[in-house]
């Protein structure tokens, strides 16, 4: 689905990803671990398009199209979501009104016309239920005076919506209590196909025992240090990351 | 701040630039005008060129006087070079006679004008069911519907016509809201008016149609100095909106009208402005000054309820107002002001509680973008005889990229312990992050700028008339164009 290869990228003359090399199949769930500034969120922002960042070399394929070539709205599009670590408040746009502009603009995109408003009310019913949120919650505005767990269930609300082929959940497990952790993570274990990837951004092994990885990488000083099974979440958990990254700090010095 | 996000913000302010004064067109048409600056001798023209009463005559000199002898506000939270008053033209005339209801006989030059500016003076309006007042520079030169309206009792005419033809109504309420002395542009517009709307809607009548007035400055170096004065008679009720635009000019035009509203008992007055008034370029160059005073009086079970949409001008002074002098009368207030580039706004409402049970709504939506200076100032005064009367203020501000400004001067004064007020205020930003989140669910930026901008004031939008709330979504949409990276 998606497939990365020698990315190179930062801001200014800060070289922040220093090679990455990714391929994710569909069906497939990847887990990206490493300590803070290791370049994680980074690399969910080059992916989602975030002009701040320039990339300076690489590739990066999705489904046979340039990503690189395309606008933030444009891998959008084509079904590239990005589960905001810090989702923002944006003042006037209701959580629905939101949500309908952003399904009808991808669908404007494939030359659709605009979604008829019982289906679309239907597909919220739904969704809204797999991840417990109230009704009224739709006229809110978008994000405002949101909870950091409201905020995490709206963004997961959205994926559920807008049904992407490839997600990327940076850090959604950050400022989360068990109870919606669970609840967002058995969301998130509903809307997986064997049709979509998922690629999760992680400090802690702790989201991983409810989003279980095919895959488990390290990410390290710009770069994937090590790659593994789900075991090797475990093994971290344990020992933490000083044994890998000093071997790799070593290996690149 | 990084470079890279300074390197956004001058690109921002780049593409401001780019999205142009839609109205900024000149119309070449012959026209009267006197010599500039100001003095006895100019009122005396001014006023014998209209033909006036000896009244108004002596109405004109009075306010002269107490020009004479007052200064310039210096409290609003603006800076301007103040305009050299002997540098203005105070009257211009387009040569052709003013046509009324026969508007196939109109300048085709003038024609142009008005197709430019999207009205249509003649069966589109019916369809779209307005009767329209066109002030050019300082005349008015068309009103359309004076039939119809006739046929109710309902006058809408010029008010140099109102003078003339109605002269114990005028005689009756000119200046009986706003003094003449009431302040240094109030006096300068009662001493100079050329012309401007006067509507009057007889005891129980409903006006049938919206009143509009369509201002537009023409003549380069003039000043326009409109008077509108509205009486809403017992149990009646109105809609009027009024539109302005002006040619993109180097120098700063000056406007300065004074706007009356009189509702007696149980009637029912909708004030509507969409002013798009040049505002100058993206380096703050040229643009019209607006110092405009608007009030109304409310008796008796009465309403007035002010909507503006502001948009346009390099300076806004403006503060629409409701004396609440009758019991249960009501006063409303809805506004949006934007301010972009160097353009400065001082602008909110004062509501005056006199008598009991009297209620205000006042909601104000602020959005400054470029390096503007947008400012909310309000007074709720609540006087020791309105007894259990209510107030609820809302003032917004909407920041976008973060070299604007935005500020709110709220004054409240309460003389009553049964009185009820209310006041609450946000301030939200829209940046990069905003944007980018938006795009990131496939909502491209310029639409969802127009999105958030809209949203953001539709409590005021659905103030307006259908028709115009239209035009005023997409007049906000063109004045923010570009305005976050």
């Amino acid at each position: 689905m998606i497939s990365i290869k020698n990315l190179k990228a930062g801001i200014e003359d800060n070289l922040i990803l220093k090679g990455i090399n990714l391929e994710v199949k569909a069906g497939e769930v990847h887990a990206i671990m490493g300590p803070n500034g290791s370049g994680k969120s980074t690399l969910a922002c080059v992916i989602a398009g975030k002009e701040d960042y320039q990339v300076q070399e690489g590739t990066i394929d999705f489904e046979g199209e340039d990503l690189l070539e395309l606008s933030p709205e444009e891998r959008a599009h084509i079904g590239v979501f990005l589960s905001f670590q810090y989702p923002v408040e944006i003042p006037g746009i209701s959580v629905s009104n939101f949500i309908k502009t952003s399904i009808n603009e991808r669908r404007k995109a494939k030359e659709l016309d605009p979604i008829p408003a019982p289906e679309l009310l239907k597909m919220m019913r739904e969704k809204m239920e797999l991840l417990n949120i109230k009704k009224g919650y739709l006229s809110r505005n978008m994000n405002e005076g949101f909870s950091g767990g409201e905020k995490k269930r709206n963004e997961i609300f959205q994926m559920a919506m807008l049904e992407p082929k490839l997600a990327i959940l940076d850090e959604t497990d950050s400022g989360l209590d068990i109870d919606t952790l669970r609840i967002v993570a058995n969301g998130v274990n509903k809307i997986k196909t064997k049709d979509n990837a998922i690629i999760v951004i992680t400090h802690y092994q702790r989201l991983l025992d409810y989003i279980v990885p095919d895959f488990v990488h390290v990410l390290h000083n710009g770069r994937i240090i090590k790659s593994g099974s789900k075991e090797l979440a475990h093994e971290l958990e344990e020992k933490g990351y000083d044994w890998i990254t000093k071997e790799a700090d070593k290996k690149w010095a | 701040m990084s470079a890279k996000q300074k390197q956004t913000e001058e690109q921002l302010l780049n593409e401001v630039t780019s999205s142009e004064y839609k109205y900024g067109f000149t119309t070449d048409i012959e026209s009267d005008t006197i010599p500039k600056g100001l003095s006895e001798e100019v009122v005396r023209i001014i006023s014998a060129k209209k033909n006036e009463p000896e009244w108004m005559l002596d109405y004109r000199l009075k306010a002269y006087k107490a020009w004479l002898e007052m200064e310039e506000p210096e409290w609003a939270n603006i800076k301007y070079t103040k305009p050299n008053y002997q540098e203005i033209i105070y009257y211009s005339a387009p040569k052709q006679k003013p046509v009324l209801d026969s508007l196939d006989d109109l300048d085709p030059e003038m024609k142009k004008m008005f197709d430019k500016l999207g009205i249509s003076i003649d069966e589109q309006n019916k369809l779209a069911n307005v009767a329209v007042d066109i002030v050019m520079d300082s005349v008015s030169v068309a009103t359309s519907f004076k039939e119809t309206l006739a046929e109710k009792g309902i006058i809408f005419c010029p008010i140099s016509d109102a003078i003339q033809e109605h002269p114990e109504l005028v005689k009756k309420y000119l200046g009986t809201v706003v003094p003449a002395r009431d302040n240094f542009f109030s006096a300068l517009n009662s001493a100079v008016f050329s012309d401007g709307s006067f509507c009057y809607i007889p005891k129980g009548v409903k006006c049938p149609m919206e009143l509009s007035t369509y201002f537009r400055i023409n003549e380069a170096g003039t000043g326009q100095f409109e008077r509108t004065l509205l009486i809403a008679d017992e149990g009646s009720q109105v809609s009027y909106l009024e539109g302005c635009t002006a040619p993109m000019r180097d120098e700063n035009q000056l406007h300065a009208a004074v706007v009356e509203l009189i509702a007696m008992d149980d009637a029912d007055i909708k004030y509507s402005t969409v002013q798009n008034w040049y505002p100058g370029n993206a380096e703050g160059v040229g643009g019209v000054f607006n110092f405009v005073t608007k009030r109304g009086i409310c008796y008796k079970n009465a309403k007035i309820s002010w909507t503006q949409v502001e948009t346009g001008s390099a300076i806004t002074w403006k503060y629409p107002s409701c004396i609440l002098k009758g019991d249960n009368s009501i006063g409303e207030f809805f506004s949006v002001a934007v301010t972009n580039n160097f353009q400065q706004a001082d602008t909110g409402t004062k509501m005056i509680h006199l008598g009991k049970n009297t209620k205000s709504t006042i909601i104000a939506k602020g959005i400054s973008a470029g390096n503007s200076n947008g400012n909310y100032r309000g007074l709720v005064r609540i006087t020791k005889g309105a007894t259990n009367s209510r107030n609820f203020s809302q003032c917004d501000s909407l920041l976008m990229g973060d070299k604007c400004g935005s500020h709110t001067f709220p004054y409240i004064e309460v003389k009553n312990n049964s009185s009820k007020v209310e006041h609450e205020a946000t301030t939200s930003k829209i940046g990069e992050d905003q944007i980018f989140y938006c795009n990131q669910r496939g909502i491209g930026t310029e639409e969802a700028i127009a999105l958030i901008v809209n949203g953001y004031c539709k409590d005021v939008l659905s103030q307006l008339p259908m028709e115009f709330a239209v035009e005023a979504k997409k007049l906000l949409e063109i004045s923010l164009e570009g305005s976050v990276g």
